[in-house]
């Protein structure tokens, strides 16, 4: 479904990505594990197409997406839950899920879409004319995971999705990766929380100062040594 | 048309002041004087700026400091094609205002491709003014630094003749006063529209944008083209109301400058904010103005003493209280303690 392909990626002079690869298929959920600034959010941006690679190459179901703007992206099917939430704080939570619908392929199914995300979320359609800045972490979460539902795609990217939530909440949006994984959705894990994601991921990669170090089932990263020491503290 | 439902924004008691205000407005001239409607002129053709700077800084989060830039540029082409050829304001207006169009999609191209972004761009604003300002110095054919000016007759002060924008001190006060609640309509027609929603997640969060597939550099470059567009009107306007240009004081970063203080002082991101701001600035520099000259030619302060800057000074020292205490403007905070509005966006 989407493949990387010796994706080099730099900001001005400091390289953040070195001659990554990686593929993802139709129905997996693929973790990508790492240490902070191993380069795990520059994929993700690398295969929005927020920043463009300086080599390689990105497809995603047969369309070379490596030099595309981010909205075409979007349109072809890639969604993603960026790190930290990015709600829009003054809108209300139906206006920041409608700008998750802005894109043609979510247009006509919007009124649809966002019933099927009051329904996973009644909490949201409670609080729907309600400034989203006021809402609570978890709240927020559910809203950015929402809107990127709007926005119908077939491949979700999280990153960090766990970041600064309550533990009860972030099992409760590991359980929604989980779910939404077999409505049939392809999921990329960008965690801090290693155990969980493997334990989550058919296959996962380990990213070290911006190379692939690992890769393998999430079982077998779980128990290999390496990553047990590194990023378990085991 | 939708901006015409202004109305429908407001509560009885803003409904019963905005009427008030546009009473004051329209009778103005049958009982003041020609030197008050000069200054409530200006003060209408600031708001039109100051409603222009806005859309860009307060709707869309793009900061200017060369709006000099697109009234200038639509300013000398308009006199020009007029003086020149003899081609009607009119239809001058037309090309006046598509080159200040281009001006800004120049800049908006330049800035948005490069993600030129905050205070970078607002720096490339200010290199595009002046690289323009002192162009025109050196362009003999629309007057150098000597200026560029239009004629004006006897007669024509005392018509109206609207092709032609010739007449009478109370056509150019209507004529603002029209222009000004025609930006106010279509300003706020853009913020109830999709786009004033794209704007708004722009400002908010650029990248949360981007990644819901908002098109950030298309909806930029829109926000661009109807500011430039608006300064361009105000720009024909301004050149056909003083019949004289000049660079420095047309495209000097001063004009720049006094665009954004009326927006800043009212509220950025508001509605009626850079209205209001322009109702306080305005008023405000020339009354001080005239108080200097009373105090002067009654003895109180020597004649001879200099105070040419103490306007600028009054205006800094009112922006900074502004920016100290009252942050988000004059207006959110005046709405929300006389409840004008029902729902002003911030």
């Amino acid at each position: 479904m989407l493949k990387v392909q010796d994706v080099d990626l730099y900001y001005g002079d400091a390289q953040a990505l070195e001659d990554i690869n990686l593929h993802v298929e139709e129905g997996e959920i693929i973790a990508i594990v790492g240490a902070n600034g191993a380069g795990k959010t520059s994929m993700i941006k690398a295969i929005a197409g927020i920043h463009t690679p300086s080599k390689g190459s990105i497809t995603f179901r047969d369309n070379d997406i490596t030099r595309l703007q981010s909205s075409a992206i979007c349109e072809l099917g890639i969604g993603q839950v960026a790190e930290g939430r990015q709600i829009f704080p003054a809108m209300t939570v139906r206006e920041n899920l409608e700008m998750g619908a802005v894109i043609k392929r979510a247009r006509a199914k919007e009124t649809e879409t966002l019933d099927r995300v009051f329904e996973m979320y009644p909490i949201l359609k409670e609080r729907q004319t309600q400034a989203a800045g006021t809402l609570s972490g978890g709240e927020q979460q559910m809203l950015a995971i929402g809107r990127c539902l709007m926005g119908q795609p077939d491949l979700i990217m999280f990153d960090e999705p766990s970041l600064g939530l309550a533990p009860a909440i972030v099992q409760e949006v590991f359980r929604t990766i989980h779910q939404l994984n077999d409505a049939g959705l392809t999921i990329i894990l960008v965690e801090q929380n290693v155990a969980v994601s493997l334990k989550l991921a058919n296959r996962a990669y380990v990213l070290e100062n911006g190379r692939m170090t690992l890769e393998g089932s999430g079982e077998e990263l779980l128990h290999d040594d390496r990553v047990r020491q590194a990023y378990m503290g085991l | 048309m939708m901006g015409f439902n202004m109305l429908a924004d407001l509560t009885n008691k803003g409904r019963i002041g905005l009427l008030l205000f546009l009473a004051i407005l329209i009778s103005l001239p049958f009982w003041s004087s020609s030197y008050i409607i000069s200054v409530a002129t200006i003060t209408l053709y600031l708001a039109i700026l100051g409603q222009s700077w806005n859309l860009m800084l307060g709707f869309a989060g793009l900061l200017s400091l060369g709006h000099a830039l697109f009234v200038g540029v639509s300013a000398y082409l308009a006199a020009y094609l007029f003086s020149v050829l003899g081609l009607p304001p009119v239809i001058g207006i037309f090309p006046a205002v598509l080159l200040a169009i281009l001006m800004g999609m120049l800049i908006g191209y330049l800035g948005f491709r490069f993600s030129i972004g905050g205070v970078y761009f607002a720096l490339l604003t200010i290199a595009f003014a002046e690289l323009v300002r002192i162009s025109v110095d050196h362009m003999a054919v629309i007057g150098g630094t000597e200026g560029l000016f239009l004629q004006v007759s006897e007669g024509d002060r005392k018509g109206v003749d609207l092709i032609n924008l010739r007449g009478h001190p109370w056509m150019f006060y209507y004529l603002a006063m029209v222009l000004a609640f025609l930006t106010l309509a279509g300003c706020r027609s853009l913020l109830k529209s999709k786009l004033g929603y794209y704007w708004q997640a722009i400002r908010d969060d650029q990248d949360a944008a981007q990644a819901l597939g908002i098109n950030v550099f298309r909806y930029k470059m829109y926000a661009v083209i109807y500011s430039s567009g608006i300064a361009g009107v105000a720009g024909v306007f301004y050149a056909f109301y003083q019949n004289s240009l000049f660079p420095e004081s047309v495209f000097g970063i001063e004009r720049s400058i006094e665009v954004s203080l009326g927006p800043i002082v009212g509220g950025v991101g508001s509605l009626f904010g850079p209205v209001l701001g322009a109702f306080i600035l305005t008023p405000l520099g020339e009354g001080l103005t005239e108080l200097i000259d009373f105090l002067k030619s009654s003895g109180i302060i020597d004649p001879k003493s200099k105070l040419n800057g103490l306007k600028l000074l009054i205006w800094g020292l009112v922006v900074a209280l502004i920016v100290l205490f009252k942050p988000r403007g004059i207006w959110p905070w005046l709405n929300d303690k006389l409840g004008f509005c029902r729902k002003e966006s911030d």
